[in-house]
């Protein structure tokens, strides 16, 4: 029996201690095994317990509840269906992840449908739904809210195919639904109707998000909502809520762990900003705060007292400036998470350096990335200062219009327990702005001195010099992100042949060719996933890679954008479901 | 004669580009081209100008699909906060009336139309306009209102759809009497 190639870890299983112990076959009965092994939680673990020995690998698949699919075309409904017949909660991911960028066109696939129907059939007591980047039609919210009574938890974050109307559905049918979590995603916003769909005496909600969705809900049936149901711990509203709805919607629920504020904006009367404060101040238990979209000076204030405990703030949508964002992190201390734009400056990520020392994860993103006269935003300083202050830095994901190889350097000295590095240097192929010489140093400083690098994304001018330090350094690189850069197939080959835990492999715009494509080939199928666009791969080269490696499928687009009309998008991944059935008419698969 | 004083010259060398010293644009080759295999290898004993040369200049963020990599969702709420804050702004401009002994301000954006427009500046000046067509301008009143476009013409109010007015409106003008009446009554 073939197990899947994404559960399976065969090096975790050789070196898990219960195969020392119990070279033989099980003394256990099935049931005590199953119930021992129901225990374990996290897929590595359970992928590596299946592995053990066929009764192990029987008693962990009746046990498990909960499978996580990171390519959804990696495998079949079917498949899933046979190998676990006990599962509660599905997390399944789409389209590669490039599509977020409009990289790949409309109807690719990933359509969440046929999936349903599989499920309907084996799983009716399905209680969770988690998906990231695949199309979700109204007719399969529907179906989902008519088919699984005890259907519980949906989250839908960057998907696509959907309306409001879709969410109508769910609100009304889904009895025992505690979360409804709707996240970035590109969907038809009709109207916020969906909010009055929740019957009356429905209290179960404990999470709801809705902060993506632009229509107006009607704030009555949200303040009622939010009263009855006494479980809710995560509110996260959409901008529509003003300071004044919030804060009737604080005084229901204080004891929320997870805010997520409407507009920050409103003319508020010395009274009702003085309710506001002390709502704020009745929130002892939040820990994650978001929204404040349009927050100003004026009212952030009311915040502080709510803040002692916070650990991730996400100012994502809010254009502070920097003596407010000083002001506000005065009361952070505890902060973990940081997320903001680059309104800040670096002026504001100083405040950080020196407010925040258990920072572990940063991301600044881009207030005005598309235009070329701006002229403000972060640079290198900003990165630094927040590296002297807070040293257990291990996420980062900043987006920049200049930065050096020095400033690089000393970053990853201060903060060598790094696991994502992801550097945008927005301007594409920008050498460092002081030196004028590529940033091949900087990332060369990454991989040598984070040793415990997972992710990695790279940008600014970089030959292969790049590519051959990650080949050497970069031992734990599990996903790694490259666009403008590279100077030869050189680099490509690097980076396969180098970096043994390489998983997630996205290219764009680089100069690697069939050469680099097809010295990875075995080296594919031990990996999720790889992606190349607008490089300098031929047709050629794509079908002599699906002729030598007939268990990886390799899917071919024409890329529309490109000028010469010979350059293809090419996605390759391993698959135990063969090649999909549902390609539309522009995908190729060889 | 010409021909050959012509292929003597070296325009480019006397041509006025942006780039670094040194580098030319014929010698920059594309990003996406294969180097030939010798320089390949070359790598870090390349130096600094090689390097330089042979990385084409980047075609605008504009034009680049997908760049820089921003979500769908962030990207299209960022320009939606462009618009509003746009809107926001205001759009002041001053409004003077013939005799009268000073100007006054008002902000376009707060009005919805020229319907709204025209009934504020009736109340501020205290005077009645009547009704716009298209043929006769503002007939029946004494007074036309009118503005300086970018081009610096005077033109009748109400000609133009509001959402092309409001951008090209520079100041107001309120004509009275017999300049106005010449206005209305067509060319």
């Amino acid at each position: 029996m073939r197990a899947l190639p994404e559960l399976m870890d065969p090096k975790r299983a050789r070196e898990s201690p219960e195969s020392a112990v119990l070279s033989r076959p099980s003394a256990f009965p099935d049931e005590v095994l199953e119930r021992i092994l129901s225990l374990l939680d996290t897929h590595k673990d359970r992928s590596s317990a299946s592995l053990v020995s066929k009764a192990w690998y029987h008693a962990e698949r009746w046990s498990r509840a909960r499978v996580f699919i990171g390519n959804c075309y990696s495998v079949s409904a079917e498949i899933l269906v046979r190998r676990f017949p006990n599962i509660r909660s599905v997390t399944l991911k789409g389209k590669p992840r490039f599509s977020d960028f409009n990289l790949v066109p409309q109807n690719w696939g990933a359509d969440i449908h046929s999936w349903l129907l599989v499920f309907a059939e084996h799983y009716p007591s399905l209680e969770e739904l988690r998906l990231k980047r695949m199309t979700v039609t109204d007719q399969s919210l529907e179906f989902l809210a008519l088919k699984f009574p005890n259907f519980k938890s949906l989250s839908l974050l960057s998907c696509d195919g959907f309306s409001t109307d879709g969410l109508s559905a769910i609100a009304t049918h889904c009895r025992n639904l505690t979360e409804l979590d709707i996240q970035e995603n590109g969907i038809d916003d009709i109207s916020g109707n969906w909010l009055n769909c929740f019957p009356d005496n429905f209290t179960s909600l404990e999470v709801l998000n809705f902060a993506s969705l632009n229509s107006e809900v009607n704030f009555d049936s949200l303040e009622r909502l939010v009263t009855r149901c006494n479980l809710l711990r995560i509110l996260k509203v959409n901008k529509t809520i003003t300071l004044d709805q919030l804060q009737r919607l604080l005084v229901r629920a204080p004891w929320l762990t997870e805010l997520g504020t409407g507009s920050f904006i409103q003319e508020l009367t010395p009274r009702q900003y003085a309710d506001l404060e002390t709502s704020f101040k009745g929130c002892r238990n939040l820990q994650t705060l978001s929204g404040l979209s349009e927050a100003t000076a004026l009212y952030l204030p009311a915040l502080y007292p709510a803040c002692a405990n916070l650990t991730f703030l996400n100012l994502s949508y809010a254009a502070l400036q920097s003596e407010e964002l000083a002001r506000l992190l005065a009361y952070c201390a505890h902060l973990r998470r940081l997320w903001v734009l680059d309104t800040v400056e670096d002026k504001g990520l100083e405040a950080v350096g020196q407010n925040c020392p258990l920072l572990e994860e940063l991301r600044v993103f881009p207030s005005d990335p598309f235009d070329e006269e701006i002229v403000h935003g972060v640079t290198e300083l900003g990165f630094l200062a927040v590296s002297y202050g807070c040293r257990k830095l291990r996420y980062v994901l900043y987006f920049c219009r200049q930065m050096t190889n020095a400033a690089v350097a000393t970053i990853v000295r201060n903060c060598p327990d790094f696991t994502h590095f992801r550097l945008c240097i927005m301007n594409p192929g920008q050498p460092d702005y002081l030196t004028r010489e590529p940033m091949d140093e900087a990332f060369g400083a990454v991989v040598k001195n984070c040793p415990k690098l997972q992710r990695l994304a790279v940008s600014g001018l970089l030959t292969d010099l790049t590519f051959e330090y990650i080949g050497t350094f970069a031992k734990n690189l599990e996903t790694l992100s490259v666009a403008f850069a590279g100077s030869s197939d050189l680099g490509m080959q690097c980076v396969l042949e180098g970096c043994p835990k390489l998983r997630k492999l996205e290219i764009r715009d680089c100069p690697f060719g069939n050469k680099a494509l097809l010295s990875g080939l075995e080296k594919y199928e031990s990996m999720r996933s790889l992606w190349m666009s607008a490089c300098k791969i031929t047709m050629n080269g794509c079908r002599l890679l699906a002729r030598k490696m007939p268990r990886l499928n390799v899917e071919v687009m024409k890329d529309e954008e490109s000028n010469d009309g010979q350059s293809y998008k090419v996605y390759v991944y391993r698959s135990v479901a063969g090649p999909r059935r549902d390609a539309p008419p522009f995908v190729l698969t060889l | 004669m010409n021909a050959m004083y012509e292929k003597n010259i070296d325009l480019e060398a006397t041509e006025l580009r942006l780039g670094l010293p040194g580098t030319s644009k014929k010698e920059i080759t594309s990003r996406s081209k294969k180097r030939p295999l010798d320089e390949s290898t070359e790598g870090s004993s390349s130096n600094n100008d090689d390097r330089l040369e042979c990385s084409a200049p980047p075609p605008s963020k504009a034009q680049i699909v997908g760049w820089p990599p921003i979500r769908s969702y962030r990207k299209n709420s960022l320009h939606q906060k462009k618009e509003e804050a746009e809107a926001k702004a205001g759009v002041y401009v001053k409004v003077s009336m013939d005799g009268a002994p000073y100007l006054r301000k008002m902000d376009l954006n707060i009005y919805e139309g020229y319907q709204q427009l025209l009934e504020a500046l009736e109340n501020m000046f205290k005077i009645t306009i009547g009704k716009y067509s298209e043929r006769e301008g503002y007939k029946g009143s004494e007074y036309a209102p009118t503005y300086e476009d970018k081009d610096g013409d005077w033109m009748l109010v109400g000609d133009v759809p509001w959402e092309m007015f409001i951008p090209s409106c520079k100041r107001l003008r309120i004509m009275k009497g017999s300049e106005a009446r010449g206005l209305t009554c067509g060319l």
